[in-house]
Formats: C-alpha cells, structure tokens, sequence
C-alpha cells in the first residue's frame, strides 16, 4: 500500500514538474484545480460539481511532513528542498488563488489551497427581491452565434503562477 | 482576420475586418500589449510596478504610462466612492485598471491607421469598432458562469466596450441566520460603456460594491449593466435591452 502512495506521489509530482515549467504559456482549462488534485482521487467526475473536493487534500499527509526543528533536510534524490513553500497571491480574475507547496523528499507531494475561487452548481430559483428600477429574471442558456464572449477569465493561470513561485522556492 | 495569442498569462483575441489588416498590425498590437505586462506585472521582477513595490525606483521616475495608471486610479477611487483602489496590504496593484485600459490603447493604435472594423479581446473584456463580417454589429455573449461553454446573452455592439468582472463563490459566505440560507452574492457583473477602459474600471468597482453595483451602473449615463447572482438570477439596468438587437 504504501508502494502504492508512493508511486502515486512521484507520478503527481512528475505532472506538477511539468506544468511549473509551463508557466504561463498553458491554455486554459488544462491546469485548473480540479483534475490535478484529483489525481491522487479516484473520484475523477464528482470534483467538477463538489467544490470541497478542490481543497480536501489526501488526509493521509501529515500537513507538516518535515519538523522544522530538525536539522535542514539536505535533499535526496529530487529536485526540490524539503518544507512548505507558499506561492503568490496570484489574481484569477474570479478571486485570487494561493497554493502552499509540501516538498518531502525532494519531490512535491501535496498541494494545499490556502485561497481559492470555486465553482458550485445552483438550484435557479426565482425570488420576489426586486429593485425599483432594475429588471430580473431567471438566466437561460442562448444558442445563437457569436463573434467574441464577456466573462470573467479562468482560475488555472493564477494557480500555475502561485505554484510556480512556491515551486521556485523550494528549488534545490 | 482574426489571431490569438497568450499575453499576461491571459488570451487575447483580436479580429480585424479591415483588408488594410496586415500582418504587421497584428504583430504591433500583440507587442504593444507584452510591453505594458513587462511594464505593469506583478509577477514580473523587473516590471515598472515591482520595482516601485520594492522600493527600487520612486514616483520621481515613473514612465509616462505609470504617471497615467496612477492618476486614472485616482481618479476612478473617486468616480467609485472608494471602492476602487489599486493599494492592497501596502502594496500597489493596478492589474485591476490596466487590462481595460491596455484593451483600449491596443484599439487605439488600430484607429489611428484608419481600421474601423474590429474587436480587441482579454480575457472576457472586449473593445468593439464598427461590424463584423457581416456588416452587422458584433454579436456578443456574456458567459454563464455556472457553465463556461454557455452564454446566457447575447448583446450586439458597435463601438462599445464590454467587460466583466465575477468570481466563483467563495469560501466565506455570508450566511443570513434568518432565512437560514447563504446571502444573494454577485457572481459576475457584466458593464457596456462607451468604451471598454470605461466598462472595465466600472465592472471591477461595482462589482466590489456587491448588489449595490447594479444600482450604481443604473445611475451612470452611457452605461448599462447585467449582474448575475448566485441563485441564477439576473439583475438588469433599464437601458439594457435595448443591446439585446
């Protein structure tokens, strides 16, 4: 079992190498929370609609995995120092994101959401609130073409710049 | 001819109808927008705007943008009761005026060479010229943001700005002990202006300002604005509709 975790840890920490070296260049949509925390969760297709699964961690990490105490912790095999490492406060627009890295081994094995946005699904309920001047009414979808789209943009660039500066941090 | 690139970790979009649109003017729009984020980053070392937070340079030496973001931040604190304001925890952050404000001199640089017929896009906020391909005006969505693939509608623009400014919910809710359910909260509040530095600086305050922010863009004149909350409801200014064809 532990063989398992362990396996696990080192495939995650692969993936997050990988997306720190991005760095800004990713599309959006590829590093958005969701996916990446939940690989180390087999429950793949709820974490779109549970926003808690964005911020529950594996409880089996101890959330300070090296005594600070402890002498430094000179690094093994990986490419990082040993603690934990809080990246930026980065702005996604929708809120700011803020992740804290946990390197242990030499290799990321956790990522905590300190700050996040986070998505939820609603029941459309129509209520008598309304203002004098101001008119209301229940959102629905539209099908017509469009030429261009107004929202707000997408969390993933922040969390990639919050994760990369914990991540240059922990640099070995 | 339509081009995208990713600038300040954001997508930038920009159609030109024109057939003066060369690829130059392309390329002098997409570098004239890398330099404002190696200008105003705060993520960037040796932006303008971190050396300033840093202590390195001082107001004496700002640029002529700088001086320009400063006293539009100023100004927009004032348009906005306070509820704009670039300083964050001693810190200055202007990230929050500058994408409209970039939007809306990338434009400028596409009139000046006579180009009428275009959109300038970051993230969701857009500056709109003339028509589109159609030789109609450019139909726009404002995205549903319980669903990103759906909009939930469509306004048609010519020479307006638009600009949205939202979040997913938070953590901290605020959770009414007396109807025993969580507060109304804004989700994302959607501004046209005359242009979208305007939208943009309004979207951002108003919608700091929570539900009072409708009410604030319904006393603008030349603006509208669409507010969703988080039970799905849309709040509308009375001017709104008539975007809508």
């Amino acid at each position: 079992m532990k063989k398992l975790i362990l396996s696990l840890f080192v495939m995650a920490s692969f993936g997050f190498y990988v997306i720190s070296q991005n760095g800004g260049n990713s599309s959006n949509g590829l590093l958005t929370p969701n996916p990446i925390v939940s690989s180390n969760n087999a429950n793949n297709t709820s974490t779109k609609k549970n926003p808690k699964t964005v911020v529950v961690t594996k409880p089996n990490i101890p959330s300070t995995p090296v005594a600070p105490s402890s002498p430094p912790v000179v690094k093994k095999n990986g490419i990082y120092n040993d603690g934990e490492y809080t990246g930026s406060v980065a702005d996604a627009y929708y809120g700011n994101v803020q992740v804290k890295a946990i390197i242990l081994g030499g290799r990321l094995v956790d990522i905590q959401f300190l700050d996040y946005p986070q998505d939820r699904n609603t029941s459309i309920r129509i209520n008598s609130y309304a203002l004098p001047i101001l008119k209301q009414e229940a959102i629905s979808a539209q099908s017509a073409n469009v030429n261009a789209v107004s929202g707000a943009s997408e969390t993933s660039p922040a969390f990639t710049e919050s994760l990369t500066s914990a991540l240059n941090q922990a640099r070995a | 001819m339509k081009e995208n690139r990713t600038i300040m970790g954001m997508p930038v979009n920009i159609e030109i109808i024109d057939s003066n649109a060369t690829e130059e003017v392309f390329e002098e729009v997409f570098n004239y927008l890398i330099s404002i984020d190696e200008r105003f980053s705060i993520y960037k070392k040796t932006s303008e705007i971190t050396l300033f937070n840093e202590g390195k340079i001082l107001e004496k030496d700002f640029s002529n943008d700088m001086k320009e973001i400063f006293r539009l931040s100023l100004q927009t604190k004032n348009d906005t009761d306070g509820f704009f304001d670039i300083i964050y925890s001693g810190k200055i952050d202007p990230s929050g005026l500058v994408k409209g404000w970039a939007i809306y001199k990338a434009a400028e640089i596409l009139r000046k060479k006579g180009i009428k017929n275009f959109y300038v896009e970051i993230a969701g906020d857009i500056e709109i010229a003339g028509f589109n391909s159609e030789g109609k005006k450019w139909a726009i969505g404002i995205r549903n943001p319980f669903n990103k693939k759906e909009n939930v509608k469509i306004v048609y623009l010519s020479d307006k700005g638009i600009a949205t400014s939202g979040t997913y919910e938070r953590g901290e809710h605020i959770y009414n002990p007396k109807e025993k359910k969580v507060a109304n909260e804004v989700l994302s509040l959607t501004v046209i202006g005359p242009n979208v530095y305007e939208a943009d600086r309004f979207a951002t305050a108003c919608f700091a300002m929570g539900r009072k922010g409708i009410e604030f863009v319904e006393r603008l004149s030349d603006f509208e604005g669409y507010m969703i909350d988080h039970e799905g409801i849309t709040t509308f200014t009375s001017g709104f509709e008539k975007y809508l064809k």
